[in-house]
């Protein structure tokens, strides 16, 4: 697993890397109550703004962490914003990237290095 | 810690000991939350009992000088609410206008025999009492209260979990009564900012811990941060000071007709004499160019402050000036302005969120049914 500074984890699943927010992040957040998630087969951008996360208090953005194409979208969130408060590392994963390389996970932080980022 | 104004209990750290989420709010370090969460915390109050630190709320004592008739005169000059014929021990809604006729700040007021109590908001609380002391010096000593705590406990339980320390049960909405408790007086009022039964109280900063801590031992009372205290207000229906009302909309346009007496109205025993009479009283008459009214938006995003909104064709009509998710109604909802010609319930409309226009519907308020002890 790896951690991005937007509080993102990244997680490999064959050739394809997911992503959902850190449980620090969504900690942070509070009660999560919309989610807005890409169409399928967009291609994206480093720091593209691809989803919306709305707790009680705010509206954030969730960017694209590396270029590629969105294969695959947790639509369960949509109808179970919650979900993100109950399970963000696990279930209630955003959405999935196909890249060129995955060597590009090489360049985001490691358990413990995020640990040091949000102790 | 910063060098923030601390209420009361703040200052005790009570709040930090019961885990509250600390926050600026009008100069105020203040709870958002505690581990509950905002969306419980919501619930709880609708459910059980809800416990609320207010006590960044300004509290003034107005005594004559003279008779208590010219104070109400006098006061009743600064609003277009019937001051005068405010029956001792209740207590009553009002807002200081401007000269055009725009709102300075909401208050609460109470007859409490021989004074007035006022509680106004932590923001405007120093203006306010500049404002009082400019016009009424002259009939009342305005009085800022500074050495108590105001609490507010809403909720189903309210009136159990306050029974345990004064006898309350005789009282109804918008009664104001000071009744003495083994932790001194209390001031105590059946009102709230939630739309639920329940009581504000005034209690001396030296017995305040001990009243609290005594609430919060009872079953079902649960501390309540200003995250749900806002989700709360806004299901009510209730405005915001600063964000739904402000110096330039009037008490008309914001749906605030009830506040104003027939007394002080055209025609009536006492009309007009208040700051902004000409626009407000022309507003009663012929009606506003726009009004403030409830928003459904269609979908699950939320349309939040500063939303555009639209009417189907694109003609813009307002904006949202509160917004946010209902935990009770289980949806987005949201207050805002628009032209007095789409503001009836039913008028499909459309919020800009993010650069899109999503379909929204007028709505009547309250979203939440209040259940006040009338």
């Amino acid at each position: 697993m790896k951690y991005t500074a937007e509080h993102e984890w990244l997680r490999v699943e064959g050739d394809l890397i997911v992503v959902g927010i850190t449980e620090h992040a969504a900690t942070a957040l509070g009660d999560v109550v919309f989610i807005e998630l890409p169409e399928v087969e967009t291609m994206v951008t480093s720091g593209d703004e691809v989803a919306v996360i709305e707790s009680v208090k705010a509206a954030s953005d969730i960017l694209a962490p590396v270029d590629g194409e969105i294969v695959a979208v947790n639509d369960k969130l949509v109808d179970h914003p919650g979900l993100v408060n109950e399970d963000p590392m696990g279930a209630a994963w955003f959405f999935k990237i196909r890249v060129d390389d995955l060597a590009v996970l090489d360049e985001f932080m490691d358990e413990d290095e995020y640990n040091e980022l949000i102790g | 810690m910063t060098d923030l104004d601390q209420t009361g209990l703040s200052r005790l750290g009570l709040h930090v000991e019961l885990g509250g989420k600390m926050v600026p709010f009008a100069g105020y370090e203040m709870p958002v939350q505690y581990p509950m969460g905002v969306l419980r915390e919501h619930l709880h109050c609708r459910s059980q009992t809800g416990l609320f630190d207010v006590s960044h709320m300004g509290q003034v004592i107005l005594r004559p000088r003279g008779s208590m008739e010219a104070l109400c005169l006098a006061f009743e000059a600064l609003m277009p609410v019937d001051v005068l014929r405010l029956a001792a021990g209740r207590q009553r809604y009002g807002m200081f206008t401007n000269e055009t006729g725009g709102i300075l700040d909401d208050l609460m007021f109470a007859n409490r025999g021989d004074h007035l109590f006022v509680v106004v908001n932590a923001g405007c609380k120093a203006a306010d009492i500049a404002h009082m002391q400019a016009h009424l010096s002259a009939v009342a000593e305005v009085i800022p209260v500074t050495d108590r705590a105001l609490i507010a406990v809403q909720g189903p339980g309210a009136e159990a979990a306050l029974s345990t320390l004064v006898p309350v049960q005789g009282m109804r909405f918008m009664d104001s009564a000071i009744l003495p408790s083994g932790m001194g007086d209390l001031w105590v009022s059946r009102s709230g900012y939630t739309g639920e039964d329940g009581f504000e109280v005034s209690v001396e900063n030296r017995h305040a811990e001990a009243f609290v801590r005594h609430l919060l031992a009872l079953p079902g009372v649960a501390p309540i941060g200003l995250g749900a205290r806002d989700s709360l207000r806004l299901e009510a229906g209730l405005c915001l000071y600063g964000h739904d009302i402000d110096t330039t909309t009037s008490p008309v346009e914001a749906g605030l007709t009830w506040a104003i007496q027939k007394s002080r109205r055209t025609g009536g025993a006492r009309q007009g004499g208040f700051p902004g009479a000409a626009r407000i009283l022309r507003e009663l008459a012929e009606g506003p160019e726009r009004l403030r009214v409830g928003l459904r938006p269609e979908g699950r995003a939320p349309m939040r402050e500063g939303t555009l909104l639209f009417d189907p064709d694109g003609t813009p009509l307002g904006e949202v000036t509160s917004g946010g998710f209902g935990p009770s109604v289980e949806a987005p909802i949201a207050m805002g302005y628009v032209a007095a010609s789409h503001a009836a319930p039913g008028t499909a409309l459309l919020g800009e969120v993010r650069g899109k226009r999503l379909p929204a519907a007028v709505v009547p308020l309250p979203f939440q049914p209040t259940t006040y002890k009338r």
